[in-house]
């Protein structure tokens, strides 16, 4: 393994950011740690790069301890950290010549590894960092994260704010860094992007909730679910919201995803009961649940004060 | 005269030196429409927002929002219309009731108003028990629901939201889609940027802003059949790609 993490724990006052996370990753594995804000990423990262130090549990990459053995790990690390850290009143070249040359190494040695992103960049080599677009900030600071030539790629939510094509186009870059051997650890919030990793890991609020492949994770939603559908799509969520056999309802797109609470559930019954309330065009299906579905779930079993959150607009309790 | 569109747009444009970031878009928005406002990074979204908001003098073109212009009434603009950024901008360290009346005083509610306004908010938010506690202490969805409700505090026609869901959990951000249901369902436009492609699904109509032009603005229906695409998502990355490097 070339990440092993156990037990590891971290508050601030009296906020559990960890709540005792393990998991492992293996060398070559592109590893995704998906949540929302406040799931405990960024929090994680910086212990695994030595930037900040556990309450209690351990750490570890490549058999080098993340406390004891610090200086090392920093050595094999590569870290893109969430917010754009780079000199912005350095250019391209220069930002990208400076972290070289602080890793003891220069652009030219290990410029094969940062070929076909910084090819993209090298037309505006000579401007300041600061004035780079989004996509070209990101794709320098991937640039640097990688001019060491590191064990492990660590980054943290590389595509929060990115475009729908500049993210796939940031996926694929790193389908390539992975297939050259490159272990991978990468955070986001957008659900759809675990289809790109090996293995993920739902987080949320502290905790790990599931560890699984992509496939698999769609395998621990354990109903059946069904995607309706109706000419008024406010009118159908809050009529399926009074249905007294609705287990869960949740918006996807111009789709409500529905699980019904009654083992013996005909979708034929719900459809004419949908219909009997006045709505048109309504069509039941049985679908194949998507990671999104599985962290919702696995979210409202770990809090029943969200499954009241479902029933929004009446809250207070 | 009664007119049904709250926005009106026609070949509104905007350079910045010989950079045009906004490129003759003209569309309109109907009352209590949920209008989604999409585009890569660097299509012209925020040029195209500013200007719609007050904050940004046009360079040629026309434009009214809620009856005002927007090269010549840019006050009366910012006083109609509310906005919601990407961060919920409540003040943390004050309590529900002190945001509450805060916002209702800079959109110039009389004190009476604000009163009104702050039981009725508590009541219909089901946040009347904890009115003193601290922005601070408050659960994601809370803040969230009331930062909404004090963005909208002096009822406007119209509210700019920009980002609304970054970042924030899968349930929390359909609870938040809930809240605009709701508002739009009480006669209020919504104008909204997403980089959650499956949110476009849930507006009534869509643009997709290309190097500062609008190519496409139909309902998301309309999208995906006209570009022969399963979802919002594929016909974002067909019209986009050109324009990115």
């Amino acid at each position: 393994m070339t990440v092993t993490v156990k037990n590891l724990t971290k508050n601030y006052g009296e906020i559990k950011a960890l709540k005792g996370v393990s998991f492992d990753v293996a060398s070559g594995e592109l590893f995704g740690l998906i949540g929302p804000d406040g799931a405990g990423k960024t929090t994680l990262f910086r212990i695994l790069t030595s930037l900040l130090l556990q309450d209690d549990g351990e750490a570890k990459v490549h058999g080098f301890d993340v406390v004891a053995d610090y200086r090392e790990i920093r050595k094999i690390i590569g870290y893109m950290p969430g917010r754009f850290s780079l000199y912005q009143d350095l250019t391209v070249e220069e930002n990208l010549n400076f972290f070289a040359t602080i890793f003891n190494t220069t652009v030219e040695e290990n410029y094969q590894l940062i070929r076909d992103i910084y090819h993209q960049i090298a037309p505006f080599k000579t401007r300041r960092a600061g004035d780079l677009s989004g996509g070209m900030k990101q794709k320098l600071a991937l640039s640097c994260a990688l001019i060491h030539k590191p064990e492990i790629l660590i980054l943290d939510e590389p595509t929060t704010g990115v475009d729908a094509v500049s993210r796939r186009e940031f996926w694929d870059m790193l389908a390539r860094l992975r297939a050259s051997g490159l272990t991978i650890l990468v955070s986001t919030p957008y659900m759809d992007e675990a289809s790109r990793c090996d293995r993920v890991a739902l987080m949320d609020r502290g905790k790990i909730l599931s560890i699984n492949t992509p496939a698999g994770i769609s395998d621990e939603f354990s109903r059946p679910l069904y995607a309706v559908k109706a000419d008024r799509r406010y009118q159908l969520l809050k009529t399926l919201r009074s249905y007294p056999y609705t287990r869960s309802v949740f918006t996807f797109g111009e789709l409500a995803h529905y699980t019904d609470s009654r083992d013996d559930f005909d979708p034929e019954m719900l459809r004419s009961h949908l219909e009997q309330e006045g709505l048109r065009d309504v069509r039941v299906e049985l679908i194949n649940p998507g990671v999104e579905d599985t962290l919702i779930s696995l979210m409202t079993t770990e809090s029943e004060s969200i499954v009241d959150g479902n029933k929004f607009g009446k809250s207070g309790e | 005269m009664h007119n049904d569109n709250i926005i009106e747009v026609s070949g509104l444009t905007r350079k910045f030196g010989n950079f045009t970031a906004v490129d003759h878009i003209t569309f309109e928005v109907k009352r209590g429409e949920i209008f989604g406002f999409l585009g890569a990074n660097g299509a012209g979204k925020t040029t195209a927002i500013r200007m719609l908001t007050g904050l940004l003098i046009p360079s040629t073109g026309q434009a009214t929002v809620a009856g005002f212009d927007v090269f010549t009434q840019t006050e009366s603009i910012k006083k109609n219309i509310g906005y919601m950024s990407q961060k919920f901008s409540l003040y943390s360290d004050l309590t529900v009731v002190e945001n509450i009346r805060f916002y209702g005083g800079i959109y110039g509610l009389r004190s009476r108003d604000i009163r009104r306004k702050t039981d009725e908010l508590l009541e219909r938010l089901g946040l009347a028990d904890v009115r003193n506690r601290l922005i601070d202490d408050l659960p994601l969805g809370w803040k969230q629901k009331l930062a909404f409700s004090t963005a909208v505090i002096h009822e406007p026609a119209i509210v700019f939201m920009d980002e609304p869901t970054g970042g924030v959990d899968p349930i929390t951000r359909r609870q938040f889609w809930d809240l605009i249901y709701e508002a739009s369902d009480r006669g209020t436009t919504i104008f909204v940027t997403t980089h959650y492609m499956d949110e476009a699904e849930y507006c009534d109509r869509v643009t997709i802003m290309v190097d500062g032009r609008i190519d496409a603005l139909d309902t998301p229906g309309g999208l995906k059949k006209k570009y022969g695409a399963e979802d919002i998502d594929e016909v974002f990355v067909k019209l986009a790609r050109g324009g990115v490097a």
